[in-house]
């Protein structure tokens, strides 16, 4: 009796602790429609993913990510499996050779027409055929500086290295941006694999580190707005919303030449809601709802019938919005420069980072 | 005199540990959003917070993962000290040593192994892989709490209860668990803290689309925290130090779940 | 007893559980640490903690887990002592006075270290107030050190307390009545019965602070890399799961002598109770 029932005790535990996961993963299993987003941070009004929900009856579950780094080995682990990721440009083309994507059923995404074309012909630099994305956002890398606590006019990377500053910089925390702005400096291509202009642009980055504040991506903005920084690397599409909150700021593209970026929606290879994800980019291309997120992001929008519809007149022609790129010089955009390309930026900017 | 030193002693090192927790109090109150700047007291971070989705959503799966996490780990936890205590001597070492592990071992490494686990059998990445690691941390806390608590307990109890009768269950439950109960309280205690504060291992077996208040917490940082965390880190902590001084001015408590407290 | 061989029976979840969930992913971070991409054996990953970029930032981890793990102890002892001496009824109260805090978040609190130590921050407002010297400590390692004191002191404290307030006061007495004087009492009764609490107060402050990555990125402003942002980023940005695979081992190496340390001089367990 007693040997029995101990018996069945210790099976009962045995099989309760075996069972309890195979349970818990039946629960989370619903019914419902859903698409997983994986998105830069802050980067769409939430009131958007609310209406698409309304009106799609789709379920969105929205996790962000911090650099398109961050966001690269969780795709490529399949740890998380996600429907539509928003990477930007070289983080496409990796993903493409890689192959990562799935390419896009545009029946289902018939607003894609209300893209300009000349987003989609630039498109075609990563990813050839425009099989594989949907453009979002778009713009350039420049730095952003607090008139009260910068003196002079500002128009050049240099000024990252003035000692004067040092203590009020903020750098931006990713490999790619941080390199492009040493070898734009040096007037070498942002996409170098040269090891000697590479080497060079790593002892400016060193040489810079004593005078920068931190190194942070999205956190330049609030940064900025409190006055924490003088001088902070940003991306063009924060301009705006950082000088609605405090107007003693002001942005410049260097002289020296940039970053263009496109961040685009891919849908990834695993993804399991294929169609409920072609949904979702279909709903960010209709110029209502690309306005709604414009006015809340305020990066420039590749969407030209959104563009058409924003009521202010100097944001709808803004030089920050919606910059005349033929004005610029020295414009690059990203590329993927293979496996090694990346083990090699990635070391160089361990070393600055370790210094 | 030295009476007097001594307290200034203590009541600066509470200021030292508390100084953050009245910041982000005050910082709840604060109207406006960013945290260099004091825009005026307000209570709207608070009913915001409450029609939040989103943060109900974490915080849900926050104390569901706590919870379930601490409730498995004690029922594991406790017979598995029960049995520990019969073993041989070479046996329980190992057992012990092992059972040490995640507890002195680097959170990120533990963190790491689960998650290198996870991958290579293809778990879906979610709400059980974050439960399954708690549950593996949170054991060791439980077995700790537990088996001191063990070796006070009178054997004859168990064995006379036997002997007049009782099924071995029934006598678990009406002699060893009572002796041995203040033990799992404290050690579940200790679990339910463990798992709420937990980011690092969490950081590496979560997946898409859920959160605990620790990564969405980490994932606001960088992007600039809504103050409604503010808000509901006030709530929760308010609400533990209400009831810890109900319970602590209560004459009438549970008095050997209070002796036992100061185990965890 | 009779039922001896099924009570122990009963401990087979544990040790299906401990098997799957603690002993098999160790052995995987063994297998990715000892092999390259193509699964081939190989030490080139450990070995790479020579690289001078890892090398430095498990240099730099130490030495900050060593300045932050001394200071804790100069903190508590005191204080552990202070909290015995005070023979409070409500003794468990004080334990939770210590761990309440925990009940905000880590990273929450962590933050708030930031909001308060900032350049315009609220301790300097206050400074420049009194017109006094500001502080600038925010993104170097000092604030780092001082992140770690303030997470992980807790784990200093209770370890401490749990052990001096166990002192028989009889002893103390006795020692007294002998004719020791109060610095003799404290340098030769109880500061070698306290020993189990002041290793494990040790290794609970010393491990974790070697290791985080949080404090270092948060309030280190991602300029200092410690070695726990090294292993960090090869998993989460670089995908390198071989090479953070390998720099755990290494990393295990020091966690090992730790445990075996602890092990020596803890052998009741009692430091453990926290």
């Amino acid at each position: 009796m007693k040997k029995s029932l101990l018996r069945t005790l210790t099976a009962v535990m045995t099989a309760t602790v075996l069972t309890v996961p195979v349970l818990l993963t039946g629960c989370t299993k619903k019914n419902e429609q859903v698409v997983y987003v994986y998105n830069w941070g802050e980067y769409i009004d939430p009131e958007v993913l609310d209406s698409f929900t309304a009106e799609t009856g789709i379920k969105v579950i929205y996790d962000e990510f911090e650099t398109n780094e961050v966001m690269y080995p969780k795709v490529e682990a399949g740890a998380a499996t996600y429907d539509v990721i928003c990477p930007s440009d070289y983080m496409i083309q990796k993903m493409i050779e890689n192959d990562l994507l799935a390419e896009l059923n545009y029946a289902n995404i018939p607003n894609i027409k209300y893209i300009g074309k000349q987003y989609l012909d630039s498109s075609e630099e990563f990813d050839p055929g425009n099989k594989y994305s949907v453009p979002y956002c778009w713009g350039t890398v420049g730095i952003l500086y607090n008139k009260t606590m910068v003196d002079e006019p500002i128009d050049s990377w240099s000024v990252l290295w003035d000692e004067k500053y040092k203590g009020e910089i903020l750098m931006q925390n990713s490999v790619r941006d941080a390199f492009m702005v040493a070898l734009k400096l040096d007037g070498h291509s942002m996409n170098t694999l040269d090891d000697a202009e590479l080497e060079q642009a790593k002892e400016k980055l060193i040489e810079q580190k004593p005078l920068v504040q931190a190194y942070v991506v999205d956190q330049v903005r609030d940064k900025m707005i409190g006055n924490e920084a003088a001088i902070g690397v940003i991306y063009s599409g924060e301009a705006i919303y950082t000088q609605r909150e405090n107007p003693d700021l002001e942005y410049v593209i260097p002289k020296e030449g940039t970053n263009v970026w496109i961040d685009s929606w891919v849908i990834p290879k695993n993804a399991q809601n294929k169609e409920n994800a072609e949904a979702f980019i279909n709903y960010m291309c209709k110029p209502e709802i690309a306005l709604k997120n414009f006015d809340f992001i305020t990066y420039s929008t590749p969407n030209e019938a959104a563009r058409e519809l924003i009521e202010e007149e100097d944001i709808r022609n803004s030089e920050i919005a919606f910059p005349d790129l033929t004005k610029y010089s020295n414009l690059e955009t990203y590329h993927y420069l293979g496996a090694e390309g990346d083990t090699k930026y990635a070391d160089l900017w361990k070393t600055v980072k370790s210094e | 005199m030295t009476k007097i030193l001594k307290r200034i002693y203590a009541g600066l090192i509470l200021l030292f540990l508390y100084l953050p927790m009245f910041t982000l109090i005050v910082l709840s109150f604060n109207a406006s959003k960013s945290r260099a700047k004091w825009g005026g007291f307000t209570f709207n971070w608070y009913q915001k917070l409450f029609h939040d989705r989103v943060m109900m959503q974490v915080l849900l799966t926050t104390l569901m993962i706590a919870l379930i996490s601490s409730v498995v780990a004690c029922i594991i936890g406790t017979i598995a000290a029960l049995a520990m205590d019969r073993m041989k001597v070479f046996t329980r070492n190992t057992l012990m040593g092992v059972t040490n592990i995640p507890m002195l071992n680097a959170d990120i490494v533990t963190g790491i192994s689960l998650m290198l686990l996870f991958l290579f059998f293809r778990f879906k990445f979610g709400f059980t892989t974050i439960l399954l690691s708690h549950i593996t941390f949170n054991i060791p806390y439980v077995i700790l709490s537990v088996m001191p608590r063990i070796k006070k307990m009178n054997p004859s109890n168990y064995e006379a209860a036997l002997d007049l009768g009782a099924t071995p269950i029934y006598a678990f439950f009406k002699v060893v668990l009572p002796d041995i109960w203040p033990g799992v309280l404290s050690g579940f205690l200790m679990a339910f803290t463990m798992s709420l504060d937990d980011f690092i291992i969490t950081h590496f077996t979560k997946g898409a689309g859920v959160d605990t208040l620790s990564t969405k917490i980490y994932a606001q940082v960088k992007k600039g925290i809504s103050p409604e965390m503010y808000a509901l880190s006030t709530l929760i902590f308010i609400s533990v130090l209400v009831l810890l001084i109900l319970i602590n001015t209560l004459p009438s408590g549970n008095k050997d779940g209070k002796k036992e407290a100061k185990k965890a | 007893m009779k039922s001896n061989k099924y009570i122990k029976l009963l401990s087979a979840p544990y040790i299906i559980w401990a098997v799957a969930f603690i002993i098999i992913p160790l052995v995987m971070v063994f297998y990715y640490g000892l092999t390259d991409k193509d699964g081939a054996f190989t030490f080139a990953n450990v070995l790479n903690i020579s690289r001078p970029e890892h090398f430095k930032s498990l240099y730099l981890a130490l030495i900050l887990a060593l300045i932050s793990t001394v200071i804790c102890m100069l903190l508590a002892y005191p204080l552990a002592l202070i909290l015995s001496g005070m023979k409070t009824k409500n003794d468990h109260l004080i334990v939770f006075i210590f761990i309440l805090p925990m009940w905000m978040n880590f990273l929450l609190r962590t933050m708030a270290w930031q909001t308060l130590l900032e350049n315009d921050g609220v301790i300097n407002n206050v400074l420049s107030f009194l017109h006094l010297p500001t502080l600038h400590i925010i993104n170097t390692p000092a604030a780092i050190v001082f992140g770690m004191i303030y997470n992980f002191l807790p784990f200093m404290i209770l370890p401490l307390y749990n052990v001096i307030s166990k002192i028989d006061v009889n002893v103390l007495n006795a020692a007294r009545d002998l004719g020791a004087n109060p610095v003799q009492t404290l340098t030769r009764i109880i500061l070698p019965l306290s020993v189990p609490g002041i290793i494990s107060g040790i290794t609970m402050v010393f491990v974790p602070s070697l290791t985080t990555f949080v404090v270092s990125e948060m309030l280190g402003g991602s300029k200092i890399l410690l070695i726990g942002n090294v292993i960090e980023q090869e998993f989460t940005q670089n995908s390198n799961w071989n090479l953070g695979s390998g720099l755990s081992i290494v990393l295990m190496v020091f966690i090992i002598i730790s445990m075996v340390v602890t092990s020596i001089y803890d052998k009741e367990g009692e430091g453990n109770a926290l």
